[in-house]
């Protein structure tokens, strides 16, 4: 077994209404970056585990994601990266 | 009829939902902890209001896999009804009892007033005493109330009779003044095909006593006490 960190993005469904990025977004434009088109704002989930491989650490990852840490309805996810630990 | 309703950490309309039914129905009912695998002959389980778990993750999401959830699914798959009132209908949608989710209110704002809801089907274990197109009222307290679901499934909800509950104005349209949350067509409240599985974000435990000014959630407990008598 080896130790992984793995990281992952769970961001809300594109096309639903997302109040908070919206309010983000307005208080950039306040702020004066006026370029700022859309913001969306999720979760960014740090894990550290023991698995045989990266491959199987990474497949572990997805089943979390799929069972507890984003909503089937509302969010999607995506591993923003597999490192030893 | 025995009734169960079950205390997480943070569950904080628990005592409200017990009272309900031992005062105004007098009827028999306990508190089942979470960590239990018993539902101790209850016949009706209660998932309350409050914050279940902090609502850390999401809300309803750390909730759903108690122990004494795999007693209420169980139960809910026979046919037992199950009421979720706030964080516990978060519960029931994140325990896949009901369809859809809950999302941050689109106001960004916890949102603690009393609303018009609309009863939309008498079908349900919960309704039957109501009529369809009765306009009841009872407070909403949450944050997290936006109801949505994807458009097959909204499509499905409303062809199905299992919206339940809409937050419509005093004239009984569901407009967007009225829709305190953001909540897609306006629902407050939807039932499983079988409408013996019902979650409903606004309170009618907490709208039992004239005092506290609205009696309107007497009629809900009433449905249930007949459909669990008949």
């Amino acid at each position: 077994m080896t130790r992984f960190v793995v990281s992952v993005h769970i961001v809300p469904r594109q096309g639903l209404l997302d109040p908070q990025g919206k309010a983000v977004a307005d208080s950039l434009r306040t702020l004066g970056f006026a370029g700022v088109r859309d913001v969306h704002v999720g979760r960014h989930v740090v894990l550290e585990l023991d698995a045989a491989d990266a491959a199987s650490a990474e497949r572990a990852v997805r089943e979390m994601c799929s069972h507890l840490l984003a909503n089937p309805v509302t969010e999607d996810f995506e591993l923003a990266g597999v490192r030893p630990a | 009829m025995k009734v169960g309703v079950v205390s997480f950490p943070g569950s904080n309309c628990d005592e409200d939902a017990l009272l309900a039914i031992v005062e105004r129905l007098h009827e028999s009912a306990v508190l089942l902890w979470h960590k239990d695998h018993d539902l101790q002959g209850a016949d009706v389980v209660i998932l309350p209001g409050g914050f279940s778990y902090g609502d850390y993750l999401r809300s309803g999401a750390i909730a759903r896999f108690s122990p004494i959830m795999q007693e209420v699914v169980a139960h809910a798959r026979r046919g037992g009804p199950v009421i979720g009132f706030c964080n516990g209908f978060q519960i029931a949608c994140e325990a896949g009892l009901l369809p859809g989710a809950l999302l941050r209110n689109v106001s960004l704002q916890f949102r603690s007033m009393p609303v018009t809801l609309r009863v939309e089907t008498s079908q349900t274990v919960f309704t039957n005493a109501a009529t369809a197109g009765a306009r009841l009222t009872m407070p909403i307290a949450h944050g997290d109330g936006r109801f949505t679901a994807d458009a097959d499934t909204l499509t499905r909800l409303e062809s199905e009779g299992q919206v339940v509950f809409r937050y419509v104005n005093a004239a009984g349209e569901p407009t967007e003044a009225a829709n305190p949350n953001g909540s897609m067509r306006n629902i407050a409240g939807v039932c499983n095909p079988g409408g013996t599985v019902v979650g409903m974000m606004p309170h009618p435990e907490r709208a039992l006593e004239p005092l506290l000014g609205s009696t309107d959630g007497l009629v809900l407990f009433e449905s249930l006490l007949a459909s669990v008598k008949a």
